[in-house]
């Protein structure tokens, strides 16, 4: 009864605090200048194809694989969790055996795929940490970054071996007719690893199978409420991130309304323009910090694993510059952190002394091509582009500091038409001195 | 017309005579002052004459469309010049236009509709590829059979509008070996140039841009270099001035290498 007892209390605090920490991150993302998306069945097709096939992320395909395994096996594996959570609250054990012939089989591949979790887990800290794989080890991968990484992978590898444990153990124990542990048949892995638990007493084996049991669930619910803090909680957000991606091609850069009014009024005085919005009125030409970029660029930087795949695709990072397409969505996600509260408690126009632009330098900003490799890359379809291109904005419609070079085009622009300083009557030159032969 | 031998048909003047050509080639800042490239707007431009197909090009009236400033950061002079492009756009009422630039394209094509500039929007290898498809371009002589060329896909033509076969198509019917640089196609490597780049020197770092993409495409072994931008255009050739192969590998847009296939 008291296992019972513990058991519920555990479980409503640590999905209580998990809720309340995603309303608190959904509270947050709402900080941000809203933008309507419609709904589209495109949009279903896509998640199934991106999130649940996993297309973008077998574009490597041993990669592709590895990660599929962990991904697979973290929805398959969670059907136990429900046994197990219901085992927890009634104090009974097995309560699904009462599927009989399919019940082994289902345990079968849960334990299938826990091998196959902590077989690409394995390889994943390899990866990490003997490889030195070059995207895991950029600048922007601090000590934070890589231990939440290394974090992650030990803890699923903990989790698994936990719940294999617990199959042992009770597989044991109900072959020797002990009357908790009913006999539901034979299962793929652990009845190959039994040898190593029949010499136990069968009291060692019960508190064994107890311990895993308690560590298991005990560290489910802590690794889910470590997730909301840590770069795991893609896998979660990514879902939402894919579902809400534009479906507008790549190269077409977000529109901004209140500029179009202002220079209809530059060019006829007299035009007719719409009343100025409230939100147009509050807010700058751009973005400086997060509450002036759309929601769905912090969504993007919620969904972001650090994975790098944007980094190493990265032209301008390739050729040892500064700017790194991860840098910037972890700096929003940082920056989304401190400001989330102070906008919610004091206002868009909080000052806390920084901004986006204290974390990311003009240096990097410069640095992009906008060639949307970093977006084709990303397996969660997270645009570090937009980012880039509105705080851009803000640099030069609020603040005037472009580089130099860029100001001397904008002028030629301004005067000639052409971001060269060559004069609109000579657009015809290419035409002389030239013959063809007619049909 | 004493400016324009070439008999390259203008849009006011064709407005005066109260035509309204099928098409607007839109000839690009590059395709009208860059030296290299203009070799480019000939070319087309003969193989335009050559089909006689009912264009026009807009001369002095054509202005800079805004991108490299909006992707530099300045929205007001992008809309500036947005705005004032749809204008004459829309006084000549015009349907379609041929760009050959891909910056000009995704402007047209992704960015001016929002703003009131509806219209149908080809690159020349998305027109070329259709001309060929309707048989009403002939490779003439086999200038390019088997010659090993390379593919640079221009960022605003691949990934940005996700073509990266029309201009393979016009390659492969020269009956020229294709050859693919390492990263290709959606993982191309940009030339650097895109996103206002053009405009300035590069941030610091360790390498231009350009020159590691020009090795990519040396490593092919390929004989010529093609593309179908007038940024890659510069920086390709720049790469190849740097490593000193100007004079053996060149670098083409694909609308030079069917023209002279045509014998134009």
């Amino acid at each position: 009864m008291l296992e019972q007892i513990i058991f519920i209390l555990a479980f409503i605090s640590a999905f209580g605090l998990f809720f309340f920490r995603l309303y608190r991150i959904y509270r947050y993302i709402k900080t941000a200048r809203p933008l309507k998306l419609k709904y589209r069945f495109k949009r279903i097709i896509r998640l199934l194809k991106i999130a649940i096939a996993q297309s973008k992320v077998f574009k490597n395909p041993l990669v592709g694989i590895l990660h599929a395994f962990i991904f697979w096996g973290f929805i398959i594996i969670n059907i136990e969790m429900l046994e197990i959570v219901i085992d927890g609250v009634f104090g009974t054990h097995r309560s699904l055996a009462f599927l009989g012939g399919i019940y082994p089989l289902l345990i079968s591949v849960f334990e299938f795929f826990a091998v196959a979790v902590i077989f690409a887990c394995v390889i994943f800290l390899f990866r990490r940490n003997a490889l030195k794989l070059k995207r895991f080890w950029n600048k922007e991968m601090t000590t934070w970054p890589r231990t939440d990484a290394n974090i992650i992978l030990i803890i699923e590898i903990m989790l698994m071996c936990s719940i294999l444990t617990v199959n042992a153990a009770d597989s044991v124990l109900a072959s020797r007719g002990h009357p908790h542990y009913p006999d539901v048949g034979a299962f793929l892995v652990t009845g190959l690893i039994q040898p190593l638990f029949t010499g136990m007493s069968d009291s060692s084996l019960v508190f064994l199978e107890r311990f895993a049991w308690w560590f298991h669930i005990i560290g489910v619910l802590i690794f889910l409420n470590y997730i909301t803090f840590s770069k795991h909680l893609h896998i979660l957000f990514s879902f939402f991130n894919i579902y809400f991606t534009k479906f507008d091609p790549s190269g077409k850069m977000m529109n901004m309304p209140s500029v179009t009014n202002e220079v209809k009024l530059m060019l006829n005085p007299s035009a007719e323009v719409p009343q100025p919005s409230a939100e147009a009125e509050a807010g700058l030409f751009g973005a400086k910090d997060s509450q002036y970029l759309y929601w769905k660029n912090l969504l993007d930087a919620f969904s972001c694993t650090e994975c790098g795949r944007c980094t190493a695709a990265c032209p301008a990072n390739i050729t040892g510059k500064k700017l790194s397409p991860r840098k910037i969505i972890m700096d929003l996600r940082d920056r989304v952190e401190e400001t989330g509260s102070k906008v919610l408690k004091q206002g868009k126009n909080f000052d806390d002394g920084k901004d986006l632009l204290s974390l990311i330098s003009p240096d990097e900003l410069w640095a992009c091509t906008t060639c949307n490799a970093c977006i084709e890359e990303c397996p969660v379809n997270i645009d570090p582009v937009a980012v880039i291109l509105d705080l851009r904005r803000y640099l030069v419609l609020e603040k005037g500091l472009a580089p130099g070079q860029l100001n001397a085009m904008f002028a030629n622009i301004e005067n000639n038409g052409a971001p060269w300083q060559y004069s609109a009557e000579d657009r015809l030159l290419w035409t002389e001195n030239l013959s063809f032969k007619t049909k | 017309m004493e400016n324009n031998p070439l008999k390259v048909p203008v849009m006011a003047e064709l407005h005066a005579q109260d035509k309204t050509p099928e098409y607007l080639f839109w000839v690009g800042c590059a395709g009208a002052y860059d030296d290299r490239y203009k070799k480019v707007t000939r070319a087309f431009s003969k193989i335009l004459l050559h089909l006689n197909i009912d264009f026009a090009i807009l001369g002095n009236e054509e202005r800079c469309t805004g991108d490299p400033a909006r992707r530099a950061g300045n929205e007001m002079l992008f809309q500036m010049m947005a705005l004032m492009n749809i204008e004459i756009l829309n006084s000549y009422n015009i349907k379609k236009i041929i760009t050959i630039c891909p910056h000009c394209y995704n402007v047209f094509k992704n960015e001016y509709p929002e703003l009131g500039g509806k219209y149908e929007v080809i690159h020349h290898t998305q027109f070329l590829r259709q001309m060929i498809d309707q048989e009403k371009i002939k490779v003439e002589n086999d200038g390019y059979v088997n010659k090993m060329i390379t593919y640079h896909d221009p960022c605003y033509m691949g990934r940005a509008n996700e073509d990266y076969e029309s201009a393979r198509e016009i390659i492969k019917e020269l009956g020229a070996d294709l050859i693919e640089m390492r990263r290709n196609k959606s993982s191309a490597l940009c030339c650097g140039a895109g996103g206002g780049q053009m405009f300035k020197e590069a941030e610091e770092g360790d390498k231009e841009i350009f020159i590691e993409r020009t090795e990519e495409a040396l490593e092919t072994k390929a004989e010529m270099i093609a593309s179908s931008c007038p940024f890659c255009m510069t920086m390709i050739t720049d790469g190849l001035k740097y490593k000193n192969k100007e004079e053996e590998i060149f670098n083409y847009d694909v609308v030079e290498l069917l023209a002279n296939s045509m014998g134009l």
